[in-house]
């Protein structure tokens, strides 16, 4: 870095505004799209790891070892397939989020009391109805704190996409350094801080807006 | 209505819950499975609603083989109440309520005014409709728990220990709405416990199970007092059973006798007379004041004027039983029973002993029923 150069140029900022703003709807996009698709694999997976209890342990072990694996390993795997593009970047940011959710959801259907259970059955719910409109409902606190990890995870790691050009905010950061230029690199780091603690807000909210019986809890006699 | 033929059900783990089961269940009536923990009453009662499948034998409803009906579908015409409520804490108790209704696929509409008519019919005020159940003492959630069950008004109502997670104070007050509830309603009810006072107060007729889920017993409350099948069930009913017979005679049958009965306005001189330690004081509509001890009395003036020990508590000959008129004898200063009619004014009086002979004659009464139904069959289809 060259001496007198100050951290941040807010002339730049300036200049680039726009730019930003649409390097941060990418990045978001890169981030949460896999916590969706994430979201989709690991409900049915979840309630099938509940359901037959001798699945859940080959499965978790499969989340695990796939959230080990490096990411620019991924990222040579599937460009292969994929090539250069922004599919390339969620799958395996996809396949991240699966050691989180999985347990989740596992927990979270655990975590339904028994007598509950018992009482969809006795009131004439059938499985299927029964996981759909009262066990699933119930576990939604513990799945949304899952969600939560995930995303914040996932938004972070958006960055590491740059590698095969497709990183989101991350631009910025391999910009700064090839230029020697701090401005664009803290700019950056700093929106996909400010992105994630936004998103983990959001859940939060969404998570008061799903549940809100979970609230209000009285210890009456 | 409700059938058990030959009914068993054995774990693959090698435990007997239910052995060689043969019940047939009256309609309209409450039947009380009861017995020490693990004597299969649980497994019992749910194979009523296919909860839990039998090994061997058939379970019908109305003469028609439980097994031929697909489960949901059955269930949703047996209400099912269990011990710690299980109320769905995501939904309000509104919701709660109206659960079956909506699996019927009645309209939203139409099912949350069924639940608020419920709602009101279980004794809670309607501004818990949009509670959720968190929001719920314990007490008030079995009795949502007993609305959630009524909810497409099924003909049949099982009941798992449904009020023995509360404190005993609130566990009265749900038995008393229970019995209320069952006059307006009369639905056939299988109620299980394991205490044996509550299955005599709430039983049409009780089924004992002993451990290995065997039937030991099915007969009335008062039967079952009276003439225990064997040891097992005479201890299991208790020491005291012979003082818990006097619950089902009435008040109204007591021996009285008129006894020192004075008014308040007689002079002392006259209690003298009587030849009892304490006299009766009553007002002018013969309602007792108080007992006055005749060694206690000034020596002039009128009863009015006597120091008087507190009645104790008096007797109903309109609602009271006679187990009321022993304990109102055991309480009282003089060792006498004060009975009274329906406006409060004494009747008579009777001692402990004098009550015992109610006993005798409840127990000739027994006798004869039994002699009279030994052809015919046992009360509520009985053993068979
Ligand atoms: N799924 C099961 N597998 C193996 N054994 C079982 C199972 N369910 C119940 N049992 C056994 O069957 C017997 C009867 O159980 P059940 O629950 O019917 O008893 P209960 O009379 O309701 O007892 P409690 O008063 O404790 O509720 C017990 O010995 C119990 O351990
Ligand atoms: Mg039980």
């Amino acid at each position: 870095m060259s001496d007198g150069e100050p951290l941040v140029r807010w002339d730049w900022i300036a200049d680039h505004a726009g730019e930003l703003a649409d390097y941060t709807g990418v990045h978001l996009r890169l981030g949460l799209l896999p916590v969706v698709f994430g979201l989709i694999i690991s409900v049915p997976l979840g309630i099938l790891c509940h359901r037959w209890r001798w699945l859940y342990p080959p499965v978790l072990t499969v989340a695990n070892i796939l959230y080990s694996i490096p990411s620019l390993a991924l990222f040579m795997i599937f460009v292969r397939y994929t090539g250069l593009t922004e599919r390339t970047v969620m799958i395996p940011l996809t396949l991240y989020t699966l050691s989180v959710l999985v347990p989740n959801v596992v927990d979270g259907l655990a975590s339904v009391p028994e007598p509950v259970r018992l009482a969809a059955t006795a009131m004439g719910f059938g499985p299927i109805r029964s996981v759909v409109q009262v066990e699933l409902p119930i576990a939604v606190p513990v799945v949304i704190a899952g969600v939560r990890v995930a995303a914040v995870s996932s938004i972070s790691l958006v960055a590491v996409g740059q590698l095969i050009g497709q990183g989101g905010l991350g631009y910025y950061i391999t910009r700064g350094l090839q230029l020697d230029f701090p401005t664009p690199i803290v700019t950056a780091i700093v929106l996909i801080m400010l992105l994630a603690l936004a998103t983990d807000a959001l859940l939060v909210l969404a998570q008061r807006l799903l549940t809100p019986w979970s609230r209000n809890k009285v210890t009456a006699a | 209505m409700i059938r058990f033929d030959a009914v068993s059900k054995n774990y693959p783990n090698g435990t007997t819950a239910v052995d060689e089961l043969s019940l047939e269940l009256a309609e309209g009536g409450i039947t009380v499975l009861v017995g020490p923990s693990g004597c299969g009453k649980t497994t019992t009662l749910r194979m009523i609603n296919r909860m839990v499948e039998p090994t061997a034998g058939t379970v019908s409803l109305r003469g028609r083989d439980i097994r031929e009906v697909h489960a949901p579908e059955l269930r949703r015409g047996i209400g099912y109440v269990i011990q710690h409520a299980g109320l769905f804490p995501h939904r309000t108790i509104l919701d709660n309520i109206a659960t079956v209704p909506l699996l019927l696929g009645w309209s939203r509409k139409k099912a949350r005014a069924r639940a608020a008519e419920l709602l009101e019919l279980v004794g809670l005020p309607s501004e818990m409709a949009k509670r959720y159940p968190n929001q719920l003492s314990g007490g008030q959630q079995q009795r949502v728990g007993v609305a959630r069950a009524l909810g497409a008004d099924p003909p049949v109502l099982l009941m798992d220990e449904p009020f023995s997670a509360v404190d005993p104070i609130v566990r009265a007050e749900l038995q008393a709405e229970f019995i209320r509830l069952q006059k307006e309603l009369h639905k056939t009810i299988v109620f299980v416990t394991h205490d044996i006072d509550e299955a005599i107060r709430l039983g049409d007729n009780i089924a004992v199970f002993r451990t290995g889920g065997k039937l030991a017993q099915f007969d009335t409350p008062e039967r079952l007092l009276a003439h225990p099948a064997d040891d097992f069930v005479a201890g299991f009913v208790g020491q005291d059973r012979g003082i818990r017979r006097l619950s089902f005679v009435k008040a109204a049958e007591v021996p009285l006798r008129e006894g020192p009965v004075l008014p308040e306005t007689s002079p002392v001189a006259r209690a003298r007379t009587v030849d009892e330690p304490w006299v009766l004081v009553v007002d002018e509509a013969r309602r007792p004041l108080g007992w006055a001890a005749v060694a206690g009395l000034p020596d002039t003036g009128t009863l009015a004027d006597a120091p008087l020990a507190p009645l104790g508590h008096t007797f109903s000959l309109v609602g009271d039983s006679a187990r009321a008129a022993l304990d109102a004898a055991l309480l009282s200063p003089s060792r006498l029973a004060v009975g009274v009619d329906a406006e409060g004014a004494v009747v008579g009086v009777a001692d402990a002993y004098e009550l015992s002979a109610v006993m005798a004659a409840a127990e000739a009464v027994a006798a004869e029923a039994a002699a009279g139904d030994a052809g015919a069959d046992a009360p509520g289809g009985g053993e068979r």
